[in-house]
């Protein structure tokens, strides 16, 4: 057990497992990884008259190794209100790696009293994961709008970034970047974005293995933050047409223990005429 | 994983959540035991089952009693399904660049409380270095994952009554141990509910 106020990683099962490891060969577990299509492109701005934001998408799918691990997943992840990042690579990594930026950030603007920018966002995760020379596996595509306009970056597992009007990570890249060369303008509408975004990842959902399910799609602009969870459902299961129920007893049981969780509490009032020196004085 | 061998299931029903192990501890292809239980209770309606190696399934179990005993002195209450997902997670994370082999599964049934005053039934996995998972219809892990997803995605359906709930998880579990040659050896069932926990040994092949 370690210590309580230890902070960073444990590496105290690493010999051990380097054992285990030589002696089963390839058969360790693998951790979940988000074989993924995310994209964010920038849009309005120029002399279009409409507000300049960021559109970030992502698909749905989780996997782990051949298998979907999860149908449903949220790859866009909360940095701050103003701030959203996509993530793609090994699960964990994105999840724990967005969590503790996202407190930092909070962190940030509560000392600095300020709004926080997305470069710091984006400066904070690329030193963190520079650290840890890849081994972290988080790719991510983070957006958002601050006082200096709408931004867009991408940061890769190894620190490296990049500032671009429109982006793509993860499996599914390819993909969806095709649909993005093919289609994107300067100064998108809003709506125009959002169908761009969509498409690329419906380019993905579908071209992709690592990548599938529904769209998610979210949407920064100076005013407010839209996360548009499932904004398309190109995947939907069908429902089952007949009941498979087994019939009650199916199961053949050698014990059983029923712990109730039902406590019996009993008020049983005296009579008043019992010994008098016993009774209890409520009055 | 594949060193001791186990599997484990949790699925949803009508106010109510199950959650199974098989009860067999080998040393790869030799068989050792057949009274391993890989589902522990962390209060009365939270259970966590831990398949993967068998040393870790012994070491997690003892730190997340350990801290989950300072939650309940410290704050004076019991811990909630998903708190305590977020608590494994963590725990599982703290060791990402040397993991436990484990993959968690947990079920519980909330109480209500102010905040949430009608609370759904819970259940989650992770993998071993503690990415969530929170499924709305079922979560399996262990050396028979393939045949469980397979099995459970074939006979799960929403809204069953804990008793329906026992058959569909029991029959889940040993058609797909029965699949599988690293678990089997008999298993156990937890069927939770508001008012009883009814927990079954299973009748199943022993080869």
């Amino acid at each position: 057990m370690s210590s309580t106020n230890n902070t960073g990683f444990d590496f105290s099962n690493h010999a051990r497992n380097q054992f285990l490891g030589e002696r089963l060969g390839s058969a360790l577990p693998k951790a979940t990884s988000t074989g993924t299509t995310i994209v964010g492109v920038k849009f309005g701005g120029g002399t279009t008259g409409e507000p300049e934001g960021v559109c970030l998408g992502a698909d749905t799918r989780a996997t782990g190794g051949p298998i979907v691990a999860d149908k449903n997943c949220e790859k866009i992840h909360y940095i701050a209100n103003h701030i959203r990042c996509c993530g793609a690579g090994t699960a964990a990594d994105t999840e724990f790696v967005t969590n503790l930026i996202s407190s930092n950030m909070e962190l940030h603007a509560l000392s600095s009293g300020r709004k926080p920018q997305v470069v710091t966002a984006m400066t904070m995760l690329k030193q963190y994961l520079y650290r840890y020379q890849g081994h972290v596996g988080a790719y991510l595509v983070i957006g958002g709008v601050d006082e200096t306009g709408a931004h867009l970056f991408t940061v890769h597992a190894h620190g490296s970034t990049d500032k671009l009007p429109y982006v793509t990570m993860g499996s599914g890249s390819m993909a969806a970047m095709a649909v993005f060369e093919s289609g994107y303008k300067e100064n998108l509408t809003r709506q125009q974005a959002i169908d761009l975004v969509s498409r690329a990842i419906r380019s993905g959902i579908f071209n992709d293995l690592g990548s599938g399910s529904n769209v998610d799609v979210c949407v920064i602009t100076k005013d407010q933050t839209e996360m548009l969870r499932n904004y398309e459902m190109p995947n939907e299961r069908g429902s089952k047409t007949r009941e498979y129920k087994f019939r009650r007893g199916t199961t053949a049981f050698t014990k059983e223990d029923i712990k109730s969780l039902i406590f019996k509490e009993e008020v049983k009032i005296l009579p008043p005429s019992l010994d008098a020196n016993t009774a209890m004085d409520v009055a | 994983m594949e060193m001791n061998g186990g599997s484990v299931v949790a699925m949803i029903g009508k106010d109510c959540v199950a959650i199974a192990s098989d009860l067999r501890l080998g040393s790869q292809a030799v068989g050792l035991a057949s009274n391993f239980e890989k589902v522990f209770p962390v209060n009365d309606k939270l259970f966590i089952g831990l398949s993967g190696l068998a040393t870790d399934t012994y070491t997690l179990r003892e730190s997340l009693r350990f801290r989950v005993n300072m939650y309940r002195m410290k704050e004076e209450r019991e811990i909630t399904p998903e708190t305590f997902t977020h608590l494994v997670s963590s725990t599982l994370y703290e060791k990402r660049f040397g993991p436990y082999f484990i993959e968690p599964v947990v079920a519980g049934l909330p109480d209500a409380t102010p905040l949430n005053p009608n609370p759904k039934p819970f259940i989650s996995t992770m993998d071993t270095i503690g990415c969530i998972t929170t499924p709305k219809d079922f979560a399996v892990a262990g050396t028979a994952t393939d045949k469980l997803y397979g099995v459970a995605e074939g006979l799960w359906e929403p809204d069953l009554e804990p008793e329906d709930l026992f058959e569909t998880i029991s029959q889940t579990i040993l058609n797909a141990m029965d699949r599988d040659a690293l678990s089997g050896w008999g298993a156990v069932v937890h069927v939770i509910s508001k008012d009883k926990v009814v927990t079954r040994y299973l009748r199943g092949r022993m080869d």
